[in-house]
């Protein structure tokens, strides 16, 4: 008679609980979700040649545009998706401006945006890049895949996409995107 | 400067955040007089310091500080004042400062009003309080400061989001954050009441105002940003169960679960642990909510730039929050005492089938709104779950709700009789019919769904003022005798027939709105003049305007009902330079029965231009009945009885007037 | 405790009853009133379901919009592998521009075009704060799981 009594505790104590473990479970379910890295978004790209393409110059930047051949040519490089009216690029700026000082190529593709407000923006925060082709219909970025900007691709010295990396660049990823560049030299 | 103060203060609130969210506990435990009386003192403390920060950042806003990161990247010098006001909780950043002010503002309230409240249990409610301002200080603080420098400082600023430049968007925001927050103060109570090991009947009356405020808020908060969505969107959709949407429903529909159970706490002493548990959910799926806004999950890789640690961070605060409540409620809650005999006909088992029916719903609007994560999370495939599911499992769960509504408002406490109550709802049930007759007759609509939404809506309106008409006396004395009787009611009686009504109203209005509206999509050029649910609709011009921060093309048309000029309304597609953004504004002409609703759209090769024409019908009754809602909120609220920090009246004297 | 019992029984079996009756309306919901994505290159492939909802994502091809007089709209949605035409009465969102990607919400007709119900565009000019995307996606110019589909 007791047992049962201990059982019915038993039980109801376990009913008790069980909001709890509902929970638990409904919360490795979330974690899960979020252990989504998302920048670690995968390329289709990503061991492939880069797309053909051939942009005109930054107004009032240079003469040169930037385009399909001069990616490559035995170097490895960096091409940056960038715009003027985009804050995280202002956020990256300074890294990039960094990586330029330590001897890397970037190349820059300004996407969707005013040259005068672009002009603005590399006068204001320095300007890293070798080439900047301006991309004001965003038909390249298409070509290329780019979710957002600002965007990165570490090309090797053949032209082919090597790494992608979606949003800005950060102190920490920076770890990863030398020893790549190191080796794909 | 002030920018580093706000956010020197706002580190110090959090110091006192953690010293109000133990030391009274402790103090409690121990009964260590002093460490409990430093709970209302660091609560009133916290709110002060929480209040400088928000006046910095909203002082930085107004000035145009554009040193400052959120303010370049919402903000711009030519925004007009309102959206440079309502810009500071127009991002991330500054809504989670708006969080953390508006939960110390209820613990302020609790410190403040909860003078009948026993000392050691108001302290471990404002400790709870304190633990969940801790907890959200240090998401503010560590990853999403609002003071955050830029440097340089740019010239100017990037603008608010054009959509976010709205009257009805800039006070969204607050209004649901009143509500969500508002629900923490529930939730401390329970934690409280879990610490003690005791609920009783004064338990639930101090937590039911709390609440009540909160849900009052809530339901204005959604109200306010269905109507946002309405008059914004360019279709006359108002309710589209996007997740976040559902964020909001969930806890509004725990909350209002909470509502009623708490009243069978109340009355009866029972249903005690259920209730402490809907107590915690109610927060718990509030949280939920902002977890699912805030960490991506829902979202996507853009909504939250590159710091999955934010989601971490909520996701941790999240877990311990409804993880540790939860805990404390799977080892205290089996000690709490059971409640007595229930009999399933009778008010307790009314209220009970309204919260059975509440939880299921809020359950299934929980597993929609997350079966396609967790579906995802198991590697299957990309699905939408969108309004056909939600029509089809949350709708039919609402009918026995709704029919049940009257009889289960007027039947007595311990044992009901039923047959008796239903033969008093007479006069509702013959009205019902007769509203459905009519709109089977009237409306264009025949459609099952449509037809049953205005007899559950008229059912639940004309039961409510049956119910009222029923206390007051109305079929047995004396008219004049009855007015008096009903002056005479308490506050919360009428609150409740309000609400109901107000439910009442809603329905109809949705119904109504979903079903009977007539839609015109054509090409049209100036001067041209279509028919639309009998108006005759001219193009009358399509012409350039300069708005403050925007250029617009503004489409006049001109609305006539036989012959006779009824209104002119515009319709302006606007662009934004500084965004470089588009947006739509519809020309809606309301009145208390219908809207016409005209969207101008973009020219063909041929100079005659897309527009779409509505006709919907009782789109205002939506939002009065959220309004009557709210408004019951309040009644209830400035009931002598249920007021904050009034004297507990003794038990007779609450059974003679219940 | 008879009468206790039994009225508890009644209870635990009425919550029981109601959990059971929204389990079946949950199950059939999920039968078919959940919209699937699919791409452009799934259609192509033929394995894409006639006369059901669904969700087709992919990018505007430039050139490929035409107006007809009666406000109806066409055009071209691609993915790279696949190209499926998409015939739309209504005004379009804000933001659909040749080259954006949106998403469309409707079935595959006989012929092999989708006539859409609902098109969203998406907002992908930059990272936003959740309560712009919260906004954006109440607005029907952004839809996430659009993204996934490039």
């Amino acid at each position: 008679m007791s047992a049962s009594a201990a059982d019915r505790a038993g039980r109801r104590r376990l009913l008790f609980a069980l909001p709890l473990l509902a929970f638990v479970g409904v919360g490795a379910f979330l974690a899960l979700g979020l252990g989504r890295d998302p920048s670690q978004l995968p390329s289709a790209l990503v061991g492939r040649e880069a797309p053909d393409f051939a942009l005109p110059p930054l107004e009032g930047r240079d003469e040169h545009g930037l385009s399909r051949a001069d990616l490559g040519g035995g170097r490895p490089m960096l091409v940056n998706f960038w715009a003027s009216w985009c804050v995280p690029c202002r956020v990256e700026h300074p890294i990039l401006d960094r990586l330029a000082r330590d001897g890397v190529t970037i190349q820059g593709v300004n996407h969707k945006d005013m040259p005068d407000k672009a002009r603005a923006f590399l006068e204001e925060l320095g300007d890293p890049y070798d080439l900047v082709g301006s991309d004001r219909q965003g038909r390249v970025s298409i070509d290329w895949g780019v979710y957002g900007v600002p965007e990165t691709y570490l090309l090797d010295g053949q032209g082919r996409i090597r790494y992608r990396h979606v949003g800005p660049l950060q102190e920490r990823d920076l770890k990863k995107l030398l020893p790549m560049l190191e080796e794909a030299r | 400067m002030i920018a580093e103060l706000g956010h020197f203060t706002l580190v110090l609130a959090m110091v006192v955040a953690f010293l109000q969210g133990t030391l009274p506990l402790w103090g409690a435990a121990r009964r260590q007089a002093p460490l409990v009386e430093l709970a209302p003192a660091a609560a009133l403390l916290q709110f002060t310091l929480v209040t400088l920060a928000f006046l910095a950042l909203l002082n930085a806003h107004l000035a145009s500080d554009f040193s400052l990161a959120i303010v370049y990247q919402n903000s711009h010098s030519t925004k007009p004042l309102l959206y440079k006001f309502s810009g500071v909780w127009g991002n991330h950043e500054g809504s989670l400062v708006l969080w953390v002010w508006i939960l110390a503002l209820f613990g302020a309230a609790v410190a403040l009003f909860g003078r009948n409240l026993p000392r050691p249990f108001k302290a471990r409610v404002l400790a709870v309080q304190g633990l969940i301002g801790l907890g959200f200080l240090a998401f503010s603080l560590f990853t999403s400061n609002p003071f955050a420098r830029l440097d340089p400082a740019p010239l100017d600023g990037l603008g608010l989001n054009p959509i976010l430049q709205d009257p009805g968007l800039a006070f969204h925001p607050p209004m649901l954050y009143l509500g969500y927050v508002g629900f923490s103060t529930a939730y401390s109570f329970a934690m409280a009441a879990l610490i003690e090991g005791r609920v009783d009947a004064g338990w639930a009356r101090w937590v039911r105002p709390w609440t009540l405020a909160a849900w009052m808020a809530l339901t204005l908060g959604i109200a306010l940003g269905s109507w946002w969505a309405y008059y914004t969107l360019g279709w006359g959709g108002f309710w589209f169960w996007d997740p976040v949407e559902n964020a909001s429903f969930m806890p509004w529909l725990a909350g209002t679960a909470l509502l009623h159970s708490a009243i069978v706490v109340e009355k009866r002493d029972t249903l005690k642990s259920w209730t402490i548990l809907l107590a915690i959910l109610t927060f718990s799926l509030a949280l939920l909510g902002t977890f699912l806004v805030r960490s991506g999950v829902l979202t996507s890789v853009h909504a939250f730039a590159t710091d999955p640690s934010r989601g971490v961070f909520v996701l941790a605060l999240l877990g311990i929050a409804v993880g540790g409540s939860l805990a404390l409620y799977a080892w205290r809650a089996p000690a709490l005492q059971g409640g007595g005999a229930f009999a399933p006909v009778s008010r307790e088992g009314a209220l009970l089938l309204n919260n059975l029916l509440l939880a299921t719903a809020t359950a299934t609007v929980l597993l929609g709104t997350l079966y396609p994560l967790l579906l995802d999370g198991l590697g299957g495939p990309k699905i939408s779950v969108g309004p056909p599911f939600f029509n089809a499992t949350f709708l039919p769960l609402m009918v026995p709700l709704l029919v049940a509504l009257p009889a289960g408002s007027m039947i007595a406490w311990k044992r009901g009789d039923l047959p008796g109550v239903l033969s008093r709802l007479g006069l509702a049930a013959a009205g019902t019919v007769a509203v459905l007759l009519a709109a089977a007759l009237l409306a264009d609509t025949r459609s099952t769904l449509g037809l049953m939404g205005f007899a559950a809506g008229a059912w639940v309106l004309l039961g409510s003022l049956n119910e009222l008409a029923v206390r007051a006396g109305f079929f047995q004395v004396h008219p004049a005798r009855a007015w008096r009787r009903l002056k005479g009611l308490p506050r919360s009686a009428f609150s409740m027939s309000l609400a109901h009504m107000g439910l009442g109203v809603l329905i109809l209005g949705i119904t109504a709105t979903a079903t009977g509206q007539t839609e015109r999509i054509l090409a049209m050029r100036p001067g041209e003049t279509v028919a639309l649910a009998g108006y005759e609709v001219t193009l009358a011009s399509v012409e350039q305007v300069q708005g403050p921060n925007y250029a617009a093309r503004r489409g006049t048309f001109a609305v006539q009902r036989n012959g006779a000029p009824v209104t002119t309304v515009h319709s302006e597609k606007r662009f934004f330079p500084v965004e470089s953004m588009p947006v739509t504004k519809p020309g809606i002409h309301s009145t208390l029965l219908r809207d016409l609703y005209f969207v101008l759209g973009d020219p063909n090769s041929d100079g005659a231009w897309a527009v779409r024409l509505y006709h919907n019908p009782l789109v205002f009754w939506m939002w009065g009945g959220a309004g009557l809602m709210g408004l019951a909120g309040l009644v209830s609220l400035t009931d002598r009885r249920l007021r904050v920090g009034a004297p507990v009246p003794a038990r007779g004297s609450r059974a003679a007037t219940a | 405790m008879g009468l206790r019992k039994r009225q508890r029984m009644i209870v635990v079996v009425l919550a029981l009853a109601l959990v059971g009756a929204a389990a079946a309306l949950v199950l059939t919901a999920m039968q078919d009133k959940i919209a699937f994505f699919v791409s452009p290159a799934d259609i192509a492939s033929g394995t894409v379901e006639r006369g059901r909802d669904f969700r087709l994502g992919g990018l505007v091809v430039e050139g490929s919009i035409e107006r007809a007089s009666d406000g109806s709209v066409a055009f071209t949605l691609t993915d790279g592998a696949g190209d499926v035409r998409v015939l739309y009465a209504g005004i379009l969102p804000d933001l659909f521009r040749e080259g954006q990607g949106i998403v469309a919400q409707g079935r595959l007709e006989e012929d092999g075009r989708f006539r859409a119900r609902e098109v969203l565009a998406k907002h992908d000019e930059t990272y936003m704060p959740p309560e712009v995307a919260d906004a954006l996606k109440r607005s029907g110019h952004w839809q996430e799981g659009a993204e996934k589909l490039r």
